[in-house]
């Protein structure tokens, strides 16, 4: 293992695919039109000397480090800003270049502090290697003012800022311009006093910076450096590996000393995130080693019970016998599970597979129950296939994006950097989304062309107005759609939309949207070239959220935006891993590849693979399973790497079917929510500890590489298999490579992805097979995915949410996150990132909050038919009157106290975005909040006992 | 299994397929979605209360989880 540091060519590669062929100090070269004459040297192996260059970036020509000679040019040209020129001589080494560059490098380290052997930048300074490049021996300069004694920044609670080191190379400001598109940064004053200042000469922590680290990632010094270095010196090795928060799948280099990790450096051949990354997988990563990790496994006779820690062997087989005692007493589908998709690829097959074969029945879901369910039913039905039609890199290609109910500044941020970037560009933007997400105007530069700000669960309604537009202003592709698409459906389908009922005059009325705006926003999306929607949880955690995805699908075909780069229907998947969960089989009614289990001929296909028989009927889905419980009929879970009793919705019931089961299996690195239910909690592995890989909302298969030894002895799908050969059902894997092997040679859109393939190309998107076998970055070019290769369109009548607003319940509350918490924040609560997000706050539109007497930091009651809970007020303009906004990541917020069981009628997906309440200020938490808090402190007691006992 | 909550989903689905013009694909649709998605208790529980009573049920509910 070495560092293996990754080259860098100071400029960014041309795309051009002319060549020009110069030489380079008496070397030939080709290399692409517009390439810099620096790169050009570097892809040679000569490196010139530079400060304001780096890879990442566009160049500056600020430093004159670079300089170089050119036969018949005058001067000496900034090699990072000259383009190369057909049959061009350059020289980068002479006496002449050589005495301007020690001069340049004088004139530096005059007024840089010499503490070389005590910097934390020792060993990895690109000013130190330039002193040494250019043989600078003396600085013959004694300034009588200097910026040495200028004050360090530690506000940051990830890196640091020390004025005194900073060269003023702007490299930091252009990275938060270019890479992360903040602009949070800017170089403030002008010849000596120019200083980078964070927003209007702030601290790091209170400016704008959204602290992705890109700026730290790009400084050439000790500037910006990482806390974590600055403590433990510079790391000895780096794995690639993938991030495990979000859908984009980061791929970033852990950066090591020994088995720790000092530092996560995104991958610059990431093919998701090309280098870049997000304030939570570059610095929230020391959840891993937390002390709330829990490394020994535990079981306990009821949740009354300490718990008492036990030998693996003594967990697994208590375990086993507790689902075979259950079976025995109560049937076959009295047991279920519960796969994970923060888990690997392989981990997720194999629980799946234990349940299946195992268990003998297909109780088996995923937490894509509450997210996503609604994309795989939506696209599976009218593309074929169910996922997201492009890769990331597509988004440089469109001339119109469509964002609906999705925050993908907050939710994506590496892909919405990207995003932004092709706004900055030009590219028209519509944004459909209840409130007032960061890109409509927050973000620097750009500026939604239309803003549909909708009520809350009118979704169909707006893409019906939005298509009958198209269809009624003859905006449809109609060589596409005859030539691509099941034309008698296609004429249902326009024979449905072109209706009264669903003109955008019609559905004004239903969605607040004026009728002007639809319209227009209708034409933009259908006449520019490439139009591509990208969506999120505000679709499809609705009603009607599986209509919803297919009047987004009914839209793109009917426009011709499928099948190419630059369009496309792309769901922004909230999990690492919530597409490669639904891809391994954890939907209760299909196998992996999403296949039916009522077919026969796939049944006795998986019959024969697993040597098990397996039953043809569906089995529960998660929230059936807590209905189930309730009645008596569904008593033992084993749950890998999900907390639904923090996530799911309508909590109190979820909490009470967690209470009425006889035995629950945990498999988490936390006592989560769901382990305060637990009568077995069997220790987890994060995903420094194991090897697999995680599929992103592209369809990328990236590795994930063990980096340390797994606290708990075991990685997850070790821990899968011994409690699948306890129970009686065989499994002999070695390593997750061979779970992978078995995938392959049963899913037939993964048929030619081996680990040996990944490590090759470094990612791989699926489909992935003999026609293509190094992936597929876009579905749908020649044909959809269906049986017969056409696009199916579907009607999509708009039915009316049941959960009203009326006098006693005014408002209505939807749910988001937020960019430095993850989800149920099992994660990020544990690291530094609370110092931007500590609480969940609730927003309320001024107007509602003085009606109620409420201002900013009240304590709020918020009042639902299913619960009630309390949060301190955020009065903001974001969101409208009459709607008001939580996220959901400290489980003592109870926001699911408040959701209501309302559910997709297609997959169940919780209707999370839309719950009627009423607020009011108040001066206590809720009944609900001290309760919990009082079954949670007893339980953490419970947890105490079992390690003072060990 | 709670029959109310049944109840609710299965006329969920015929709100759905309720825009179906023919009505045969109409019971079709919502017959073969509970069919295929539905775990066999609740489909069980279902067809005993449309038995017994089904008046909670949508008319489209009712044909379709008749050909169960």
């Amino acid at each position: 293992m070495s560092m293996n540091k990754e080259k860098d060519f100071g400029t960014p590669a041309s795309v051009a695919t002319q060549t020009i062929n110069l030489e380079i100090d008496g070397f030939k070269v080709t290399v692409p039109a517009g390439t810099s004459v620096m790169r050009a040297a570097a892809s040679i192996g000569i490196d010139i000397p530079k400060l304001c260059a780096t890879d990442s970036i566009e160049p500056f020509g600020s430093c004159r480090l670079c300089v170089v000679q050119i036969e018949g040019g005058r001067g000496m040209p900034a090699s990072c800003t000259t383009p190369v020129g057909e049959g061009m001589k350059v020289a980068t080494q002479n006496k002449k270049l050589a005495d301007v560059r020690r001069g340049v490098m004088e004139l530096y380290i005059s007024d840089h502090p010499l503490d070389c052997l005590t910097c934390s930048a020792n060993g990895d300074c690109e000013l130190q290697d330039m002193a040494g490049a250019v043989g600078l021996r003396e600085v013959r300069y004694k300034p009588v003012t200097t910026h040495l004694d200028a004050k360090k920044d530690n506000s940051n609670p990830y890196f640091s800022f020390d004025p005194s080191k900073c060269i003023v190379c702007s490299r930091c400001v252009r990275a938060c311009e270019e890479t992360q598109g903040t602009f949070a940064l800017t170089i403030d004053g002008r010849g000596f006093d120019s200083k980078v200042s964070p927003s209007q000469n702030q601290d790091f922590l209170s400016s704008e910076c959204v602290s992705c680290g890109a700026c730290v990632q790009a400084c050439p010094t000790a500037t910006l450096m990482e806390k974590s270095v600055i403590d433990h010196g510079q790391p000895e090795h780096a794995i690639v590996t993938t991030c495990a928060y979000c859908g984009v799948g980061c791929s970033f280099r852990a950066e090591m000393k020994g088995d720790q990790v000092i530092r996560m450096v995104p991958n610059k051949d990431g093919k998701a995130n090309h280098g870049h990354s997000c304030v939570k997988g570059r610095f929230a990563f020391g959840y891993a080693t937390h002390k709330d990790r829990i490394t020994k496994p535990m079981i306990r006779a009821s949740i009354k019970d300490a718990w008492q820690e036990v030998s693996w062997e003594e967990a697994i087989n208590h375990a086993a016998s507790e689902l075979r005692r259950i079976q025995a007493k109560y049937g076959k589908d009295s047991i279920g599970g519960i796969t994970s998709s923060r888990c690997t690829n392989e981990e997720t097959y194999l629980v799946q597979k234990f349940i299946r074969a195992g268990f003998g029945n297909n109780n088996v879901d995923t937490c894509a129950r509450v997210c996503h369910s609604p994309t795989g039913y939506g696209l599976k039905k009218t593309f074929g296939e169910a996922s997201g039609t492009q890769d990331f890199d597509s988004v440089m290609d469109s001339d119109v994006i469509v964002v609906i109910g999705a925050n993908p500044t907050d939710g994506h941020p590496v892909f919405a950097s990207m995003m932004k970037k092709r706004l900055r560009q030009g590219a028209k933007l519509i944004i459909v989304d209840p409130r007032e997400i960061d890109l409509v105007n927050k973000s620097p530069h750009i500026q939604a062309d239309y803003h549909l700000k909708l009520r809350p669960s009118t979704n169909v309604a707006l893409i019906n107005a939005l298509a009958y537009v198209v269809v009624t202003e003859n905006l449809v592709d109609e060589d596409f759609v005859k030539a691509r698409c099941d034309v008698a459906s296609f004429e249902k389908w326009r024979t449905f939309i072109n209706q009264e009922k669903n003109s955008p005059e019609a559905s004004a009325a239903i969605t607040g949207v004026p009728a002007a705006d639809i319209r227009a926003a209708a034409r933009l999306y259908a006449t520019e070239k490439n139009g591509a929607i990208y969506y999120g949880l505000g679709v499809t955690e609705h009603s009607q959220g599986s209509t919803m995805v297919i009047g987004i699908a009914n839209l793109a075909m009917a426009t011709g935006n499928l099948g190419r780069r630059g369009v496309g229907v792309n769901p922004l998947r909230g999990q690492n891993n919530v597409q490669g969960s639904c891809d391994m089989g954890s939907f209760p009614h299909e196998f992996p590849g999403y296949r039916n289990v009522a077919d026969p001929v796939t049944r006795a296909f998986f019959e024969d693979a697993w040597q098990a028989p397996l039953s043809g009927e569906p089995g529960l889905r998660i929230p059936n399973m807590f209905d189930a419980a309730l009645d008596g009929s569904f008593l033992g879970l084993y749950c890998e790497g999900e907390d639904i009793a923090q996530s799911d919705p309508d909590i109190k019931h979820v909490h009470a079917a967690l209470r009425a089961m006889e035995c629950v299996i945990v498999q988490d690195i936390f006592l989560n929510e769901t382990a305060k239910f637990a009568h077995v909690f069997l220790p987890g592995a994060s995903f420094l500890e194991k090897d697999g890989t995680f599929t992103n909302a592209e369809r990328r298969i990236s590795p994930v590489r063990k980096v340390m030894k797994p606290l708990a002895t075991y990685a997850d799908w070790e821990v899968t298999q011994m409690l699948s050969n306890a129970l009686g059902y065989p499994m002999n894997y070695s390593h997750p490579s061979e779970i992978m092997d078995e995938i392959a040679s049963l899913k037939p859109t993964f048929s030619h992805v081996s680990y040996q393939k990944i490590d090759e190309l470094g990612s791989v998107q699926w489909p992935c097979t003999e026609e293509a076998p190094e992936g597929t970055p876009t579905l749908h070019e020649e044909h959809f995915l269906r049986d017969n290769g056409k696009g199916l369109f579907m009607l999509t009548e708009y039915v009316a949410t049941s959960e009203k607003i009326t006098p006693m319940f005014p408002l209505i509350l939807t749910t988001g996150r937020i960019l430095s918490q993850y989800n149920v924040g099992a994660q990020t609560r544990r690291t530094e990132n609370n110092a931007w997000h500590s609480e969940d706050r609730l927003e309320i539109h001024p107007h509602d909050a003085e009606d109620r007497g409420i201002v900013d930091g009240d304590w709020v009651g918020i009042k639902s038919r299913a619960g009630e809970t309390v949060l301190r007020a955020l009065v903001t303009e974001r969101v409208q009157v009459g709607v008001v906004y939580t996220t959901f990541h400290f489980p003592e917020s109870g926001a699911n106290v408040i959701t209501t069981d309302n559910s997709d009628w297609a997959t169940n997906c919780p209707e999370y975005k839309v719950t009627a309440v009423q607020i009011a200020k108040v001066l206590a938490p809720s009944e609900w909040q001290q309760n919990y808090a009082d079954f949670s402190e007893q339980q953490l007691e419970l947890l105490e006992a079992a390690q003072h006992n060990a | 299994m709670k029959i109310e909550r049944l109840i609710t989903m299965a006329n969920d689905i015929s709100n759905y397929f309720n825009a179906e013009p023919d009505r045969k694909d109409a019971v079709a649709g919502v017959r073969n979605h509970i069919a295929h998605s539905w775990e066999p208790r609740m489909r069980k529980a279902l067809i005993e209360y449309n038995q017994q009573d089904g008046s909670e049920l949508s008319e489209l509910a009712r044909a379709a989880v008749a050909e169960l």
